[in-house]
């Protein structure tokens, strides 16, 4: 049996069954892993007491031959997803203290398949960013490093800490969020498996919102399969969120293995950037090879509006964060800076409680919905935006599922890109566009750069059709045989 | 689409955030830059195309009219920066 | 009062849009499941979607559409198979999501009208432009401390219905009237209770004055009048200061005022100087609000008979005056109150009973029809009463007065009373008799062609048999008798 910490959910899973390990130990063991990895900064919180409890009730559980999907095994949660009674921040100054009396629907789910809480992970500041370092809790650092190097790596965003503590392995795995690419984009620079599930597919309920048309939760995992296991549990209809799909869960983990012979795979010739690092267009074609090695025939696609993805995604995210974020006025939760009058303790408690790229994307959309712009802006970037779903539309009426790099580059420094907000934004350039058509899209280790980084591929599917997803995203890890572990893990 | 610092403290006003006149100069010139960079979307040819706002192809879904929520005020205030009597307060506003 | 308002510089005229913001009478609030009663404790009826929770999500309540649907139909508004929500931002402090979600470019009705019955029994026809769903704010309490806002919200998130007029209205009675009827039309369909204390009916007043004949003025909104007459106070006032200002050379400001109850004055709203900007777009937490034609219709079909329906069925089935007809349905719980006096009666007689001797006692004792000391049972008696000739319209107006002190039935009261009418003319002969004895000059004036005189006979007999001689029999054997 590997080390606890070692495993995969399936396999502490069949641990736990079989009695060779107890939720207390594989408990324990992850959180000695994430005493000796807080120099990542992975965490905001951590809930080593709640996650003892959690384990030793999952044990009684397990002891009478019963228990969920997930019984005893232990998870990180993005500081996004409210907990009941535990500290949620957001990665934000001005959640400072705020303790939800609420649970949230994904997390809720999680506790009732007999998962354990480790704590809440740190990530960018109300999940604005792509590499974690607009968090007010500091930034995560990525525990790859390039080979021979010292410099510290940003672990990507805005599920950073997430990412950082599946690599890490101080957690089994953890609850992240998507809004043009945070689950993926991260998953990509820490060789980890995310996938964002089709727009409706996880209740946004209890989740703090950044962006609620575009918003998805989704796992962050070892394996595909663990992926699969952790979707499953996350994933159904709920009606306290308008937007949920009320369609029934398929079985993730039974799709895994499906494997891909018979499929189309689209090769959108858009992805193929000028300037795009070399590393990453040669993973491409390997993946590509892969596939059809496997039995799955690639076919040349056109998403002609590829280019305006992070324009569309630049206006409305942003729109949608401002009026979002109106409710952090210092009157009902959270931090309050003093003014004389009303309207003073909001600028002031607003511009304390903000970090600089939150301020940046509030007023981006503030200004993009106000008298005389709106047209011009919001309006017409969500024309552009259905143009973006049509491209996918028409793109499956010939192939099952897409295949693109997840990322336009490996990790990059702690620090770099910030001070060009465009430069930063462009991290999303392949992940944006499955937010704006909504559709599932995975994140799966390809291999490693030169430097010794790991590299991502994605897999875009037909909106609800995860099972295909993980299907070509399993394929796509078994010929890549990703083995490699960063030297930053416990 | 350049923006002025003017704009910028209108909007700053708008969003309620509070920007040093020091900072207005840097801040125009970082957000110009950004809707410069959106302004791209004036290429595509939009003629005819409905915007866009969910893409959740479904029905809104109505809820029975039940009583199942509040009921607790202590629940409601405990997190509050300040607060009296079971009320939220703020600064004085005259209307 | 005279659509013109005359002023030095000639004649102005008043114009009047109006806003009504109805509270829907439902159980739990439009877009969260906590509850809507008045006057509880504060933040007892809050959930954390009404509070503006981070992650918190609207789900529509399905029975306050239906009441919109309702109110649409009642105001012969066209119920739109698909409406939007959308987002208006603004900073406030019983605001607590930073925005109100309501509906700005696609209402759930669009157009409509409101009949006004004029005194004069005419009718004016008033144009409504749309009504849309939203929801209410918190309460700010300004008073509780010298330096702080106490904020309770308990409204938050409570179903309103905002109802936009067309600028049809002319005058302060107008718009009275328009509030009273719409308040009225609200109440049968049982779709707000059209409490105005209690702000579940809220007016925005939009005046503005201009010279007949020309283009519409620039308008100020005064918020939150909170009773009819209140209402009529601010346009008058709005109005009067208007035609001061312009005449004064001076340029009226479109803003928002707030008007001030005690001095029947506006002043300009402090809270909204600064330029608001509301930004409106489609709520994303909310997908476009969908609904069954076979819904709208079915809807439609269970409206109850309204106000205008039955005025015309009372014109025309009991043969009222519009004007009676037009008072006896203003209130629901008075038009049943009539029908059960009148079922079986002479309707005209009955309307008359209604609309002045118990409207006249629920006047003196401040009481509501549905407490009326008067059952319409018992009125109904009372009047059978009179129309089986046991008692004379004068005993019963005497009769009524014990009712209503009392509440005993009118037979109760007429027999302890001994009030009973006689027509035996045996009686009422030797009455005469001695009237004509005692008063032999009246007689012979009244021989000698001075005919008036028979009242005053009249008036004796009747006194000398308590009032209770039968007043046609007294007529007739009197004439008879002084004929000679």
């Amino acid at each position: 049996m590997a080390a606890p910490t070692r495993m995969t959910i399936a396999e502490a899973r069949k641990a736990l069954k079989a009695k060779k390990i107890s939720s207390a130990e594989l408990t324990d063991a992850h959180l000695k892993a994430m005493e000796a990895t807080r120099g990542l900064n992975a965490f905001i919180t951590e809930t080593p007491e709640r996650a003892r409890a959690d384990a030793r009730r999952a044990d009684a559980v397990l002891a009478k031959g019963e228990g969920g999907s997930l019984e005893g095994i232990p998870l990180g949660i993005k500081d996004l997803f409210c907990t009941e009674g535990v500290l949620t921040t957001a990665g934000s100054h001005i959640l400072d203290g705020f303790k939800p009396p609420y649970e949230s629907t994904v997390s809720a789910k999680l506790w009732q398949a007999g998962a354990v809480m480790l704590g809440k992970l740190n990530m960018d500041e109300f999940a604005m960013g792509s590499s974690n370092m607009t968090s007010y809790h500091g930034a995560v650092k990525n525990p790859w490093r390039k080979k021979g190097a010292n410099s510290d790596l940003v672990p990507g965003g805005s599920s950073g800490g997430s990412a950082a503590a599946v690599a890490a392995r101080s957690v089994m795995g953890a609850t992240a969020t998507d809004t043009g690419g945070s689950i993926r984009q991260p998953a990509a620079f820490t060789g980890t498996v995310g996938i964002k599930p089709t727009y409706g597919r996880c209740s946004r309920w209890g989740i703090v919102a950044f962006a609620s048309s575009l918003d998805q939760a989704g796992p962050i995992a070892r394996t595909v399969e663990d992926a699969a296991i952790m979707l499953q549990a996350m994933s159904g209809h709920d009606p306290k969120d308008s937007t949920s799909a009320d369609l029934p869960v398929p079985n993730f983990e039974a799709a895994v293995e499906r494997g891909v012979k018979g499929l189309r795979i689209g090769i959108p010739k858009e992805y193929k950037l000028d300037g795009a690092p070399k590393e990453i267009q040669d993973l491409w074609e390997q993946g590509i090879a892969w596939l059809k090695e496997a039995g799955a025939t690639p076919v040349d696609i056109t998403l002609p509006h590829t280019k305006y993805a992070l324009p569309v995604y630049y206006v409305i995210a942003p729109a949608e964060a401002s009026s979002n974020l109106a409710r952090y006025d210092g009157v009902r939760f959270g931090l309050r800076v003093p003014g004389k009058t009303l309207d003073e303790m909001y600028e002031n408690t607003r511009a304390a409680g903000f970090g600089a790229e939150v301020k940046r994307r509030i007023l981006i959309g503030t200004y993009v919905l106000s008298a005389g712009y709106y047209d011009a802006y919001y309006l017409r970037a969500q024309r552009v935006r259905s143009l973006i779903a049509r491209d996918f539309t028409e793109a499956y009426k010939q192939v099952d599922a897409v295949l693109t790099p997840a990322t336009p580059s490996a990790a990059f420094a702690i620090g770099e890109k910030m001070d060009d907000p465009i430069a930063m934004y462009l991290n999303d350039v392949f992940t944006v566009t499955a937010n704006l058509a909504g559709l599932p899209g995975i994140s799966v280790p390809g291999g490693l750069n030169t430097d010794g980084l790991p590299l991502g591929l994605q897999v875009i599917g037909k909106a609800f059709d995860e099972e295909t997803v993980f299907a070509v995203g399993r394929a796509l890890e078994k010929a890549a045989n990703f083995t490699a572990l960063p030297e930053g893990m416990a | 689409m350049s923006l002025d610092k003017d704009t910028v403290r209108k909007v700053a006003t708008l969003a309620r955030i509070k920007v040093p006149d020091s900072d207005l100069d840097h801040m125009a010139k970082e957000l110009s830059g950004v809707l410069g960079w959106i302004e791209q979307l004036n290429e595509v040819d939009i003629a005819g195309v409905q915007p866009m706002t969910s893409v959740a192809q479904m029905r809104l879904k109505m809820r029975a009219d039940e009583v199942r929520d509040g009921g607790d005020a202590e629940k409601v205030t405990q997190n509050a920066p300040e607060g009296a009597h079971g009320f939220f307060v703020v600064p004085k506003v005259v209307e | 009062m005279s659509a013109l308002i005359k002023e030095q510089t000639g004649e102005w005229e008043v114009v009047i849009g109006l806003e009504i913001h109805a509270q829907v009478i439902s159980k739990a609030k439009l877009f969260s499941g906590a509850a809507t009663a008045f006057g509880a404790e504060p933040n007892t009826q809050v959930s954390f979607v009404d509070a503006g929770f981070p992650g918190m999500l609207p789900v529509i309540n399905k029975y306050c559409v239906e009441q919109a649907i309702k109110t649409g139909h009642g105001i012969n508004g066209t119920v739109n198979p698909v409406s939007v929500f959308d987002r208006k931002n603004y900073f406030y402090a019983d605001l607590p999501q930073g925005y109100q979600i309501s509906q700005y470019q696609q209402p759930i009705v669009s157009g409509g009208t409101v009949i006004l019955d004029m005194p004069d029994g005419s009718t004016r026809k008033i144009g409504v432009t749309r009504l849309h769903l939203e929801q209410d704010a918190g309460k700010s309490l300004h008073d509780q401390h010298p330096s702080q806002s106490y904020i309770d919200l308990n409204r938050s998130g409570v179903a309103l219905m905002e109802i936009v007029s067309e600028p049809d209205m002319r005058t302060a009675e107008e718009a009275g009237l328009y509030i009273k009827k719409l308040r009225s039309i609200l109440r049968y369909l049982g779709t707000c209770d059209g409490n105005m204390e209690e702000g579940s009916l809220r007016c925005d007043c939009n005046v503005s004055v201009r010279k007949p004949g020309q283009p519409f003025g620039t308008r100020t909104e005064t918020k939150n009048v909170n009773s009819v007459r209140y209402v009529m106070q601010a346009i008058e006032y709005e109005a009067r200061r208007q035609i001061e200002v312009i005449e004064g050379g001076g340029e009226i400001k479109q803003e928002t005022r707030l008007f001030d109850p005690g001095k029947g004055t506006t002043r300009p709203m402090r809270s909204k100087e600064h330029a608001h900007d509301y930004r409106y777009f489609p709520d994303p937490d909310l997908l476009p609000l969908e609904l069954d034609p076979a819904w709208i219709e079915q809807v439609k079909r269970g409206l109850p008979e309204l106000p205008d329906e039955r005025k015309a069925r009372y014109i025309s089935e009991y043969k009222l005056t519009p004007y009676d007809a037009g008072v006896l349905v203003a209130e629901q719980e008075t038009a049943q109150f009539y029908e059960t006096v009148a079922k079986g009666r002479d309707p005209k007689l009955a309307s008359n009973w209604v609309t002045t001797e118990l409207f006249g006692a629920l006047n003196r004792t401040n009481k509501a029809i549905q407490d009326s000391p008067v059952s319409a049972k018992a009125l109904g008696g009372l009047i059978d009463l009179i129309s089986d000739g046991t008692i004379s319209g004068r005993i019963a107006k005497e009769v009524f007065e014990a009712m209503v002190e009392t509440g005993k039935e009118a037979a109760a009261i007429v027999e302890e009373k001994g009030l009973r009418q006689v027509s035996d003319t045996g009686a009422i002969e030797k009455a005469i008799d001695e009237v004509m004895a005692k008063n032999q000059d009246k007689v012979a004036e009244y021989r000698s062609g001075k005919e008036k005189l028979l009242g005053f006979f009249v008036g004796q007999t009747m006194k000398a048999t308590g009032g209770k001689a039968n007043p046609g029999v007294v007529n007739e054997l009197l004439k008879k008798k002084l004929a000679g």
